[in-house]
């Protein structure tokens, strides 16, 4: 890459209309957020702009470091299972024939146009016991009787999985496509056998665009609010699920604000904690 | 043709009150013969509004009316609120919910109503009128609905006959409920089945006791639903047999050949209700009333019962309803009332100790 101060102030005019941009549409927003997470709620969606720590003091509780939890369990397994059937997914895709590769890229694609609650009815319609799955293990003597699956915390997890994939072979499919062939072929040359030249060469080879992409998907996951209600229990519903009620049937912006923030926060450390061990991990 | 189901009143508009529509309309001039600007709930209501009552309305009494989209929820008050401030109503009358009448009492949102001028608001039930400290009419009721158990007749055949029936160890895992402290009304139903009425929902204790039997329902429940189609479906289809749900919504899934059924349990179905106000603002006042007026004819209820599905605001004897017209829509049996003054004074608190009890 060829990195050059520009040698007139002009030479600056190009990043203009980015920043522009990067203040107008994100730090402005943003800034005006947080500063709604200071003001004191009136109800009815009113508030008072006065300074104030009472929505982060009632956001310490047990309650909702609770439910945080339930929102790093969700998104934890939901990365871990996107990464785990997509890496090797993505890997078979890479080696497949070209026309193969563009029918799946092409199906992964299709799923990122779904609306989400459609999803949520489908899976809710699939775990059910008068129409779905239920019916048919029971014809497959499976179970004694129909049973539904949904809702449930697998229910959520098979639902957000579904929306993550096509993020997680999105991401890892230029990574993978780089692969140099002789790779593989050297370590069979070596004795390895297909699933051990795998397990042993291409996937530590490839450590760290694994675990990016299970920080982004984690991230991703994290905002995740509607599978949540439709598919889970109220013990399954996320930080995200708590957010939307607060802004949108409570009405009380500067707690669902104070909330926004407190998941943030919590969500940036996670990663640089993550990007640290990582990046120890990747000179040892 | 088959009406939209009560998704497309409540829910559609959930969403669109998600975007606060702080877009400030250009402030008009307002001419003497402007149409009087009415607000209703979008979607079904305000379709319904348009072609069965607006054009009576401006036959009956030679006013043009100007029909305007309300979301629920409580978007439609911060506007309210904000072009107030700017001396502007963006609609004169409008239909609110009981809580968002309350706060904009609080700031004396609402013009105050001439009785004089309104005889009919006489026939509307004294628990539907809202009046400012002093007395003075801040809202009168507009159109009420019912929350009852709703059954799959396939599953449960015999009807229920009390909300206690809910807690029986027989529904394990059946029940589909309302996931809000704000639009279940658990706290008053339960009130009302097992602590003899919602007036014991008087202190933070009792309170929370009340909450406490509700919590014992959570091994009876399989859905605690904010969209009701999700509900709906599930009872059509049997997935989840039992649960409360919206009386006149049951109903038309009934006529439409599916095993359902509305049961009114024997304390009362929980009933809820819209109210017309007016803009404190509004240079329309006298025509406003000429319309809250008009509306609160028995004559006018009992056409609303028959063509929106709503329960009447006014007593029984005064409408020619038939008894299949007024079991559609509504019930004798006294009804749970809100505690709205609750959900109102207390609304961060009720909500929290909700989700604790529910999430825990």
């Amino acid at each position: 890459m060829i990195q050059s101060r520009p040698r007139t102030p002009l030479g600056y005019l190009p990043i203009l209309l980015p920043a522009f941009a990067l203040i107008a549409f994100y730090i402005v927003p943003f800034g005006s957020m947080v500063g709604m997470s200071f003001f004191h709620n009136l109800g009815g969606g009113a508030y008072e702009q006065v300074f104030t720590l009472e929505n982060y003091a009632r956001l310490v509780s047990p309650f909702f470091l609770s439910v945080l939890g339930t929102s790093f369990e969700v998104a934890f397994l939901v990365a871990l299972f996107a990464i785990v059937i997509g890496f090797p997914f993505t890997y078979l895709l890479v080696n497949a024939r070209r026309g193969t590769q563009v029918f799946w890229l092409i199906v992964m694609l299709s799923v990122l146009s779904l609306s989400e609650a459609i999803i949520g009815f489908a899976w809710s319609t699939l775990l059910s016991r008068t129409a779905g799955i239920g019916v048919l293990f029971e014809a497959l003597g499976l179970t004694e009787k129909a049973q539904s699956y949904a809702p449930s915390l697998g229910a959520v997890l098979a639902g957000v999985t579904y929306i993550a994939m096509p993020y997680a072979v999105l991401l890892l499919y230029p990574i993978l496509s780089r692969i140099e062939p002789d790779i593989e072929q050297a370590s069979r040359t070596l004795g390895a056998s297909p699933l051990r030249a795998f397990f042993n060469v291409i996937v530590p080879m490839h450590r760290t665009p694994i675990v990016v992409s299970f920080v982004m998907i984690f991230v991703f996951t994290l905002g995740s609010y509607l599978l949540p209600q439709i598919l889970g229990r109220p013990t399954n519903w996320t930080l995200s699920v708590v957010i939307s009620d607060q802004a949108l049937l409570q009405s009380n912006m500067p707690f669902a604000a104070a909330l926004s923030i407190f998941l943030m926060t919590v969500t940036i450390l996670l990663v640089l904690l993550v990007t640290l061990i990582n990046r120890k991990g990747a000179k040892a | 043709m088959t009406r939209p189901s009560a998704l497309s009143r409540r829910t559609l508009l959930k969403t669109a009150s998600a975007l606060p529509l702080t877009l400030a309309a250009p402030s008009v001039l307002r001419a003497a013969g402007e149409p009087l600007k009415v607000g209703v709930y979008g979607g079904y209501f305000q379709d319904s509004f348009d072609s069965f009552v607006y054009p009576e309305f401006t036959k009956a009494t030679g006013i043009e009316i100007e029909s305007i989209a309300v979301p629920t929820g409580e978007a439609w008050l911060i506007q309210l609120q904000q072009a107030a401030r700017a001396k502007r109503a963006p609609a004169d009358v409008s239909m609110m919910a009981t809580v968002s009448i309350m706060r904009g009492m609080r700031t004396g949102l609402w013009a105050t109503l001439d009785e004089a001028a309104m005889p009919n608001v006489s026939n509307i039930l004294p628990t539907l009128i809202n009046r400012y400290d002093d007395g003075g009419l801040a809202a009168v009721g507009a159109v009420s609905w019912y929350i009852t158990v709703a059954t799959n007749t396939d599953s449960f055949p015999e009807p229920i006959g009390s909300w206690a029936e809910l807690w029986e160890p027989k529904y394990a895992d059946s029940l589909g409920l309302l996931a809000l402290v704000s639009n279940s009304y658990l706290l008053e139903i339960t009130a009302k089945t097992f602590f003899g009425g919602t007036d014991y929902l008087s202190s933070d204790e009792t309170i929370r006791e009340v909450l406490g039997k509700v919590a014992e329902l959570k091994p009876n429940t399989r859905l605690w639903y904010r969209d009701e189609a999700q509900f709906e479906q599930a009872l059509k289809s049997g997935e989840i047999p039992i649960g409360q749900y919206y009386h006149d919504v049951t109903g038309l899934a009934a006529a439409d050949g599916f095993p359902v059924r509305s049961n009114f349990p024997k304390e009362g179905g929980l009933r809820e209700s819209g109210n017309w106000a007016v803009a404190g603002v509004s240079e329309k006042i006298e025509e406003a009333q000429v319309f809250i007026d008009y509306m609160s004819q028995p004559s006018v209820q009992a056409m609303l019962a028959r063509n929106l599905g709503t329960a009447p605001n006014v007593a029984r004897e005064s409408m020619d309803l038939t008894d299949e017209e007024f079991a559609a829509v509504s019930s004798e049996i006294a009804p749970v009332i809100p505690r709205y003054d609750l959900h109102f004074e207390r609304t961060d608190w009720l909500n929290q100790i909700w989700a604790e009890m529910l999430q825990a």
